[in-house]
């Protein structure tokens, strides 16, 4: 194989400006679906994080099974068991419907423990410190130990972010079209690896700068956890 | 039939559980071979890429350091697809279990390459001049006196991590591996009952769920003195 | 004698096999300042925070400024709002600016509109003589300035009553004296105060009644110059010897 053929088998000009049209549609669909994903995920793990604040044994044990009953299984199997098994129990859902479900069920478990861990993190006196001046618990929570939780693990919420809007590769199975599925759509019309290669590309110049960033955040925790 | 009986029959089917249990079973080993092959030379990988980079040559690790973030951003599965379904293009072929193997080894090498490092940069600088003053060489000190206080510390991220890479195994099924989902959606197909898919999440329960309660352990029993 | 502003009856508390409290009475009357003392873990802190309600006491009746404190029926929130509380460890939200953390229950709480918040919270920073580090993070400022910027978040609400738990106790000496000018200003203005604190000089100044509490119960209560200069209780004698040491 000389390398023009290697060329022209993952770099083609040609095929790449065939496939571009479909492609940037899929990337339109990719970042519709991390809009739709990472709030819903987010508002999954806000629920579970201040629930699991209140300290009651018949809620404490259900809550944990629960997030790692989501932890244990992998996004796309539960993806799948939506899509193809919950038909057979008359309930259609389309491949959106599927993909916000799981998603909601399994970030939300991720969020869930990022946040409830941040929650730890506030010292009791600003719970207190709150409510002493007649703010309700769910005011308290809102106004003052969230927003000081979400700071204090905010490179693990950017983290997980950035893995849910990779995770969002795996609606391609549902036949939803994002921008795997409409690379590999083109690829196997044209018999030519282009379009995979030129979605690649577009997920690395997307994320590129989170992972950056996260780096650099993350040397620094641990460097300051010692 | 009533509603209930309607979704035992479909979910719960026993006829069909014990037709196709043996195929999950196999899947089950399948899943259980490819994520010790994958956290294996991952794991390895990525500390010895985490060593190289320790030895400050400057355009090796600019090499590293991009080879790194390269496979924190780009999605598993595209990375599977450009494998299994790019590659022939080139003229050779990856079977399904080569693609995912290398794939998410290379994705758990970044990961694990980007822990093992922090973690060695985390531990005081005195401690090398310690050691070098004692005579120690620079891989003595790094075998002996670095490595021991990073890899502790390195531990539970690292697990978490380990973790969430190897149950990506389930994207093999996009590649038509038969491990579980594969096995249990094959299954789905010829039964035309979801009873195969709640054997494959059973099955993935039962390997994950000790995993994701060994991290839990892992996590308090390391946890960082703040 | 008018019917005081604090009435406390009987009040346990159990934590667990710990019993904190152990049947404690204190009155307070309006514009008096009562200051508590006793050694650490006899029940002091614990009494102050039943007040509010931010402990449960196990059992006995709680009345603030006629509000029965422990009826299910009662608006706590509401009600906390007559009460002000100053803590040993600040606790000024780090997220906020100093006037955003006096703001925050002016406005969610109260619900006080926007101009009308910001003047009043602008006024309970003049109090504590902030208004120029209004702007400034808890983080920028010392801990002496962070404890006087507390006072003012909770004297903007207005309260009837204030109470202090150690206020200087976590402070470097040379800030308490700045914390306990405020709070001998707020005495002169006429405010009910309960503080538990260590500050002797500042109770044998400031003080119209000293309680000795010990073991979860009040041993000895009077004015200063009584129990400092002629306790009558075994252990307030212990104790005030023990303080004058150092």
């Amino acid at each position: 194989m000389t390398f023009d053929d290697f060329l022209s088998a993952f770099f083609s000009l040609d095929i790449l400006r065939q496939a571009w049209p479909i492609l940037l549609d899929g990337l339109v669909q990719t970042i519709l679906l991390s809009l739709l994903v990472v709030p819903l995920g987010l508002l999954g793990g806000v629920i579970l994080a201040v629930l699991s604040t209140i300290h009651h044994p018949l809620l404490r044990w259900p809550l944990m099974a629960w997030v790692d009953l989501f932890r244990a299984l992998p996004p796309l199997v539960l993806l799948v068991f939506i899509y193809a098994g919950l038909p057979f129990a008359g309930l259609e859902v389309t491949a959106w419907q599927a993909v916000a479900i799981g998603f909601f069920l399994n970030t939300g478990a991720y969020y869930g423990e990022i946040l409830r861990a941040g929650i730890e993190s506030v010292p009791r006196g600003q719970m207190e410190a709150a409510r002493s001046t007649g703010l309700s618990r769910g005011q308290a929570m809102g106004f003052v130990i969230l927003p000081q939780a979400v700071r204090n693990v905010l490179p693990d919420l950017i983290s997980n972010t950035l893995e849910v809007v990779k995770l969002t590769s795996i609606a391609s199975v549902v036949a939803l079209p994002e921008l795997l599925f409409q690379a590999r759509q083109a690829q196997s019309v044209t018999y030519n690896a282009t379009p995979i290669m030129a979605a690649a590309v577009i997920y690395f110049i997307l994320l590129w700068p989170v992972v950056r960033l996260l780096s650099r955040l993350e040397n620094r925790q641990l460097a300051g956890r010692r | 039939m009533s509603n209930w009986d309607r979704f035992l029959d479909s979910f719960f089917n026993l006829k069909v559980a014990a037709e196709y249990l043996p195929k999950i079973i196999e899947g089950f080993w399948l899943t259980v071979l490819l994520a010790l092959c994958i956290v294996v030379t991952g794991l390895v990988a990525g500390l010895l890429l985490a060593v190289l980079r320790s030895f400050g040559i400057r355009v090796l690790n600019w090499l590293i350091i991009f080879a790194v973030d390269l496979f924190r951003a780009l999605p598993p599965l595209v990375l599977i697809t450009l494998l299994f379904f790019g590659l022939p293009a080139a003229g050779f072929s990856l079977t399904g279990f080569a693609s995912t193997w290398l794939a998410l080894s290379l994705v758990l090498m970044a990961f694990a390459e980007e822990i093992f490092w922090a973690g060695i940069t985390a531990v005081p600088k005195g401690q090398w001049e310690a050691a070098r003053s004692t005579g120690l060489t620079f891989l003595q000190t790094l075998r002996m006196v670095v490595l021991p206080q990073a890899l502790r510390m390195t531990i539970p991220p690292l697990t978490n991590r380990t973790i969430a890479i190897t149950k990506g195994t389930a994207l093999a099924s996009v590649v038509a591996v038969q491990e579980i989902l594969g096995a249990a959606q094959a299954g789905v197909s010829f039964s035309f009952n979801p009873t195969p898919l709640t054997l494959g999440a059973l099955a993935y329960l039962v390997l994950f769920v000790p995993v994701v309660l060994l991290g839990r352990w892992i996590e308090t029993r390391f946890a960082w003195k703040r | 004698m008018p019917e005081p502003i604090i009435r406390a009856q009987g009040v346990h508390k159990h934590f667990g096999p710990l019993h904190v409290l152990k049947g404690v009475d204190l009155e307070v009357a309006e514009r008096e300042l009562v200051f508590i003392i006793g050694p650490s873990g006899s029940g002091k802190s614990t009494l102050l925070r039943c007040l509010n309600r931010l402990e449960e006491p196990s059992s006995g009746s709680i009345h603030v400024d006629g509000i029965d404190m422990l009826d299910r029926r009662t608006d706590i929130n509401k009600a906390r709002q007559r009460i002000g509380m100053v803590f040993q460890s600040f606790n000024l939200y780090p997220h906020m600016t100093a006037l955003g953390n006096v703001l925050l229950a002016l406005r969610k709480v109260q619900k006080l509109p926007r101009e009308q918040a910001e003047r009043r919270a602008w006024a309970a920073l003049q109090r504590v003589h902030l208004s120029d580090r209004a702007d400034h993070y808890p983080g920028q400022l010392s801990g002496g300035q962070q404890q006087r910027v507390a006072i003012a978040r909770a004297i903007a609400l207005e309260p009837r009553v204030m109470l202090f738990d150690e206020p200087t106790s976590a402070l470097d000496p040379e800030l308490v004296g700045g914390v306990l000018a405020v709070m001998r200003e707020l005495r002169e203005d006429g405010m009910t105060m309960v503080v538990v604190s260590h500050e002797m000089g500042f109770a044998k100044a400031a003080a119209d009644r000293v309680v000795f509490m010990a073991d979860g119960m009040i041993l000895e209560q009077g004015p200063p110059d009584a129990i400092f200069g002629n306790p009558q209780h075994e252990r307030t004698r212990a104790f005030i010897r023990q303080i004058d040491r150092h």
